[in-house]
């Protein structure tokens, strides 16, 4: 079994801590992983993308090949739309739904509506709301994989719980519990 | 033997980067020396985190860097240098040297390349530079690679008394991967050579040339020695490094030689050669192996890659271009990023950034001037050249900006302004300032003190705090040396400063000052 993930937004939006937790995850239920990361110019307000590899068997490239990504998870609703040809036929986006406008041409929202349309299976999450109404306003980017965790299948809830727990201990165990919340699995 | 820098775990999840970190502790690391650069950072970075025993302090630039790392392997011990691929432009004096001197301790020069240039200005491929100074290359193809290689190499810097390049390309220093740890070993104690050999005057120069050039056929032997080929299909693949994941990723039936180890293994590329029709020759960066491969095999024989088209002349590979190369089919996907839904999102300066209101000010006085021009350097401030401020005419390379506007002022253009930050300044801007003040250049130098290395995640910079006192040392005249503090509500009092030291016949400098906001943040928490 593997599942190839793209892990997408714009700098600073918090992507590369959902890669932390769902590696940790992937090492203690000791699976194969290949993580790719952007580090450096485009950390800066640019969009930045994760190639994650989870398997049961060796992980080769550390890019994700075209067509074989099974989910895009997305901090912002166009970033997730430029990992398409990344993204396999019958393959799932999970995003944030509301859109980061740092660009001044930013596209309508009635074309990325039309783009969601035609896609099979793909999920607009308001992960601000969540996160705020399960009291951890900055922690959106848990509430995203709370959201993705259904797609994720190579890892059970509760080995995501249990990699929160690890990531987030040295901040204290108030910070696990409003992330776990927030996760909400 | 007692392992040194044990970790909770005997095999961890690290970066390619990290890995050749550890990898160096656990080979008797002494000192570290390096200049920030990405992607090759994260090396020093961890190091510094991990063993504060090692010597591990920013350098001032890769050449500073380098030859420090020398003086460490002269005295006997062993040393790591790190750098971009750009950085090897920089020490490239030191570099090419210390192959004529050779080394005593081991000594392993680490070159991180950017094939698509994600965060630098060229692609150029550093292992060049290990065949133009006549020495080993090593290319890891993964992160345990990365771990396992940097022993041997420091083994056989020892061994063949040369320095080793590890070359890294950026899908392996910033990609993660489960690294299993081997033994580890203590640092040498202090051994310093009393060899000759040292001293280039060109009658011994001459001696050390020739043992180098002698040295060649056992380093051959070397590579050779550590090459095999493994599948029997009818198309034969060279796969350097990170290449030979993408080749093995397609699945093809192939004869694949993977090349971790420069030179190239002579025999080995014949051998496959015999075994296959035809040859493709997969290599990150430049076509280096596929030219020498034309000439090992004559014109007779097809090679195939970046030169004939069947990869793209320029870029990273990617497992799509290997596969496309080797005739696999590619994934459905499920549909393209489309133009009217996706619009490109470039990188740009943080909200409330200092180099925001510099160029604010500098756009503002600038349009006073219509044939002003504002040459840029390497930095965040780079940036400064995109939308919305559209500001630079330049930016070349480590302290162009102050000798490009020299050059310019020289020829005639006015205002000729220069942007530079704090660290680049240290880095290679201080030298050019002097002939500027030497030729009495009718230039203004931007100084962006934002008080640290910022665009490389915040490394301490080599001159914070003395950048006035630099400045005046080299020779600017104290009245010319001003200092503000960039805020959109001292907007009128900068716009002042600038416009009368543009009017001022010399060399000027102001710096304006203020903490970077990524720092900033970190510092509050």
């Amino acid at each position: 079994m593997k599942k190839d993930i793209i892990l997408c937004g714009v700098g600073g939006q918090g992507i590369l801590s959902i890669a932390t937790v769902i590696g940790e995850a992937a090492v203690r239920a000791g699976l194969f992983i290949k993580q790719a990361e952007v580090h450096g110019m485009s950390q800066r307000g640019g969009d930045v993308q994760s190639h994650l590899r989870l398997s049961t068997e060796p992980v080769w490239s550390d890019l994700i090949p075209r067509g074989e990504a099974d989910i895009i998870i997305s901090m912002e609703p166009m970033e997730a739309l430029r990992y398409l040809p990344c993204l396999s036929k019958d393959g799932a986006v999970v995003t944030a739904s509301s859109p980061f406008v740092n660009i001044p041409d930013y596209p309508p929202m009635e074309a990325l509506d039309a783009e969601y349309d035609r896609l099979p299976n793909a999920v607009r999450v308001d992960i601000e709301s969540i996160a705020r109404e399960s009291g951890n306003p900055k922690g959106a980017n848990m509430a995203l994989l709370g959201a993705a965790a259904p797609y994720l299948e190579i890892l059970s809830p509760e080995q995501l719980g249990d990699a929160v727990k690890a990531v987030f201990s040295s901040k204290g165990d108030a910070v696990v519990e409003a992330n776990l919340k927030t996760l909400g699995l | 033997m007692q392992m040194r820098y044990r970790f909770m775990e005997e095999k961890k999840l690290l970066l390619g980067d990290e890995a050749l970190a550890v990898g160096a502790l656990h080979s008797g690391l002494s000192g570290v020396y390096a200049y920030p650069g990405t992607p090759s950072t994260e090396i020093t970075e961890y190091i510094q985190k991990y063993a504060p025993e090692v010597r591990s302090r920013w350098c001032t630039n890769e050449k500073t860097a380098m030859e420090a790392a020398l003086g460490m392997s002269y005295a006997g011990k062993r040393a790591l240098v790190c750098m971009k691929h750009v950085g090897m432009n920089v020490c490239a004096d030191a570099f090419v040297n210390s192959a004529i001197t050779g080394v005593n301790g081991g000594l392993v020069v680490v070159a991180a390349d950017d094939p698509s240039m994600h965060s630098s200005q060229n692609e150029q491929d550093s292992r060049f530079y290990g065949k133009f100074a006549m020495v080993p290359v090593f290319e890891p193809s993964d992160q345990q690679e990365c771990y396992d290689m940097v022993s041997e190499a420091f083994e056989l810097s020892e061994n063949v008394k040369l320095p080793v390049v590890m070359r890294l390309v950026t899908r392996l220093a910033h990609s993660r991967s489960a690294v299993q740890f081997s033994g580890s070993r203590q640092p040498n104690a202090l051994s310093p050579s009393s060899d000759r050999s040292w001293v280039l005057l060109p009658a011994i120069a001459r001696r050390q040339y020739d043992a180098l050039v002698d040295k060649q056929p056992s380093l051959e032997k070397y590579s050779e020695s550590s090459s095999a080929i493994e599948g029997s299909g009818k198309t034969g693949v060279i796969a350097c490094g990170i290449a030979y994941n993408y080749v093995k990723e397609t699945g093809a039936d192939v004869s694949i030689l993977k090349v971790n180890r420069y030179p190239l293994p002579e025999a080995a590329v014949k051998a496959l050669s015999l075994r296959c029709r035809k040859i493709l020759v997969a290599e990150d960066g430049q076509p280096m192996v596929e030219q020498e491969v034309r000439g090992m095999l004559g014109s007779g024989y097809p090679v195939r890659g970046r030169l004939t088209g069947d990869l793209p002349r320029t870029g990273e590979l990617t497992p799509d271009v290997i596969a496309e190369a080797l005739g696999c089919a590619l994934g459905e996907s499920a549909g393209e990023a489309g133009t009217a839904s996706v619009a490109s999102r470039p990188p740009q300066l943080c909200p409330g950034c200092g180099h925001r209101d510099v160029y604010a000010a500098l756009n503002r006085v600038a349009a006073e001037y219509p044939d002003a021009r504002i040459f840029g350097d390497i930095g965040c401030y780079t940036l400064g050249a995109l939308p919305p401020f559209r500001a630079l005419a330049s930016c070349v390379d480590m302290g162009a900006s102050i000798t490009m506007a020299k050059g310019a002022a020289d020829a005639g253009i006015f205002p000729s302004i220069a942007v530079i930050g704090d660290s680049t300044f240290t880095h290679s801007g201080m030298t050019g300032l002097l002939d500027a003040v030497n030729d009495h250049s009718r230039i203004t130098v931007i100084i962006s003190d934002n008080l640290t290395t910022a665009m490389t995640g915040g490394q301490d910079s080599a001159g914070t705090s003395r950048f006035e006192s630099i400045c005046i040392g080299l020779g600017v005249e104290p009245e010319h040396v001003r200092t503000v503090v960039p805020l959109p509500q001292n907007m009128d009092s900068i716009t002042a400063i600038i416009r009368e030291e543009i009017e001022y016949d010399g060399v000027s400098v102001i710096i304006p000052r203020r903490e970077c906001m990524q720092t900033l943040k970190r510092h509050r928490k």
